[in-house]
């Protein structure tokens, strides 16, 4: 077929009115910038609110749970082998928090391609003592460049410098919670005592907010080194190594092998914030459903549009097919059409709603949990604009397909005699 | 037999809705090459009708239809529209060009989908054609710029484009004035006497009749002179 023709056809069609032509692909154009910046937004809070708990939870934690010994002496002697053994009030002995061969196993997991970072970590209960108060918390010495790197620490810290308490000596940070209980602000001496009652004296040089309540008020950061001083334990001591994974939905497997490998206890995300889960999952099926229904509304008025001008052209229709133009002909060129409208209002649809995108993600939103949040989340996702793009050119090729081959099908008579 | 260029063979038509109504009875025709014949009768005497059958247009029919020698009954959609490009060439009542178009390029158009010539050759070929019918000045203007006159005579032009073995009419005249129609019917005759082109003219007004070649004349869904 003459394809030079059909398109000069269909470009003369297109251009003759432009007014309408400029209508249909307006329509286009809104239905998909709206999907756009719509499901820009919502992923955006979506990722907001799921970074809120992803950003500070380990993928995976290793390390020891305080808990029975497994390998009763009894079943081990050769005497009593056969035998089927009953020992009573069994009490878990020797709490030994200490992950052994720390070292090692940090250097096997850093040869594991599916794991992303790995951050070790010291907890250990401590009071702060505020003349006659003692205030219970928790002391973790953190390794700080993988920390913030792996879990963003910097971006919760809202007065102080990360880095200072490794340069610093004796020094922490607080929780914004812990820090008003205590009264202290930075550059202030708070006093510390550890489980067997010493106490030090320690530098407030930052203090950090996560938005969990819980967390703030009960937290504390300081170096690994400062830690294990507090403890009075060598500098090989570690109670905890946290992993980010590539891929999160693999950590449960991971978790299993890691036990048997390490002899060790591991905990995955999934298990450790099941709730979390679950709110994740329902965040992303409502975006989904709401990124569905703006699609099928938008696919009907894009359809509606298009299938009314094919319908005003049936006079054009019948004019070809008179003069020797198949069905097959105007097919193609209504086709053209469509297609047309679809590539032109799509790409403008995807420009602007890039460009709403770009102006919610101006607008000032300040919250007290998120203190580095600054204006609305938005999620630049390159998928949002592929569907967009797909979609437009999908739905305008059969808001194209359905009146053209029902014109190119009838005869020229009935086109004329309806007049 | 040879010289036959349409030829319809028991020709039935019916109207299934909203009830059944004959349009056509055994209409047989044929129509040799160079003949200029008017197809005339009452408004409704389905003379209209018949002539979108000739002119394949409609196929919803019963009977025989053969143009140039070659049945019409069992071809495909797409092979019609070649015969309509290739072989007929139409007017009708209400001109129907194409208004987002110029005039030239609405008399290449049928030219154009034939494909034999280049395009440059096509668009010599119509502004020949436009110069026959005296409309050759008209040639750059958007086909809605025209008086109803003009448009008609740029109908002609584009059924002539690829020099068809019949031009068929229906009522071309019947939506111009006087002056206007005889316009039209004198072009009618000259391409009848100068170029020897066989005419098939659907008309009510029986003055053009009488200057035809032959008239065929209908009744009830019945050819009752031929």
């Amino acid at each position: 077929m003459n394809s030079k023709l059909t398109i000069s056809i269909a470009k003369a069609l297109l251009l003759a009115r432009w007014k309408q032509t400029l209508v249909a692909a307006v329509g286009v154009t809104f239905s998909i910038t709206m999907f756009i910046a719509l499901l820009s937004f919502m992923a955006g809070l979506n990722d907001l609110l799921d970074g809120l708990v992803l950003n500070r939870t380990a993928h995976i934690r290793l390390y020891n749970e305080i808990q029975v010994n497994k390998n009763q002496p009894v079943n081990k002697s050769p005497l009593y082998k056969d035998n089927y053994n009953f020992i009573k009030s069994v009490k878990p002995t020797n709490a030994r928090l200490q992950i052994y061969n720390s070292g090692a196993i940090i250097r096997t997991l850093k040869k594991d391609t599916r794991v992303l970072g790995i951050a070790p970590k010291i907890m250990t209960p401590v009071f702060f003592n505020e003349i006659a108060i003692n205030v219970a918390a928790v002391v973790n010495g953190i390794d700080v460049k993988n920390e913030t790197k792996l879990f963003y620490f910097n971006d919760y810290l809202i007065e102080g410098a990360s880095d200072d308490i490794e340069k610093i000596s004796n020094s922490i940070i607080l929780g914004k919670g812990l820090a008003n209980q205590l009264s202290a602000n930075v550059g202030d001496r708070v006093q510390v005592s550890n489980t067997n009652g010493e106490i030090f004296q320690l530098k407030v040089v930052g203090l950090y907010q996560t938005g969990i309540q819980e967390l703030d008020k009960t937290q504390s950061y300081t170096s690994i080194a400062t830690v294990q001083k507090l403890m009075g334990v060598p500098n090989t001591y570690i109670t905890d190594i946290q992993l980010k994974l590539k891929k999160i939905p693999e950590a449960p497997a991971i978790a299993k092998e890691f036990t048997k490998l390490f002899e060790i206890d591991a905990i995955d995300i999934q298990t450790a914030n099941a709730q979390f889960e679950t709110g994740s999952f329902i965040r992303t099926l409502i975006s989904y459903a709401v990124g569905v229904v703006l699609l099928v509304v938008a696919g009907f008025g894009i359809y509606n549009i298009l299938n009314m001008m094919i319908y005003e052209k049936m006079d054009t229709i019948a004019i070809l097919k008179a003069t020797g133009f198949s069905g097959k002909d105007v097919q193609t060129i209504f086709l053209l059409i469509a297609i047309s409208i679809g590539l032109i209002g799509g790409l403008v649809g995807l420009l602007l709603g890039f460009g709403l995108s770009a102006i919610i993600d101006q607008i000032p939103f300040k919250t007290a949990s998120l203190p580095t949040i600054k204006t609305y989340p938005i999620s630049y996702k390159l998928m949002f604009y592929l569907i967009g793009a797909v979609f437009s050119l999908i739905t305008t090729f059969f808001a194209g397909w359905f009146p053209a081959s029902k014109a190119s099908k009838v005869d020229p008579v009935v086109i004329i005699r309806g007049k | 037999m040879s010289e036959n260029i349409l030829q319809a063979k028991n020709i039935n038509k019916s109207f299934n809705d909203p009830i059944k109504v004959k349009v056509l009875t055994d209409i047989n025709i044929a129509i040799n090459k160079g003949e200029f014949v008017a197809l005339t009768g009452k408004s409704g005497c389905g003379k209209s009708t018949l002539l979108y059958i000739l002119s394949t247009m409609d196929t919803d029919y019963q009977g025989e239809l053969l143009i140039d020698n070659v049945s019409m009954v069992h071809k495909r959609e797409s092979e019609l529209a070649k015969v309509r490009n290739e072989k007929i060439g139409f007017v009708f009542q209400f001109h129907y060009l194409l208004d987002e178009f110029t005039v030239l390029k609405n008399v290449m158009l049928p030219g154009l989908k034939l494909g034999k010539f280049s395009e440059k050759e096509v668009e010599n070929c119509a502004i020949e054609k436009l110069k026959i019918l005296d409309i050759d000045k008209l040639a750059m203007k958007k086909a809605n710029q025209l008086s109803g006159g003009e448009k008609q005579r740029v109908a002609i032009a584009r059924a002539l484009i690829n020099n068809p073995d019949i031009i068929m009419g229906d009522e071309p005249t019947g939506n111009l004035d006087k002056k206007n129609s005889d316009i039209v019917f004198d072009l009618f005759n000259k391409l009848s006497d100068e170029l020897n082109q066989t005419l098939l003219i659907v008309t009510h007004d029986l003055s053009f009749a009488d200057r035809m070649h032959r008239i065929i004349e209908m009744e009830d869904g019945k050819i009752i002179l031929l």
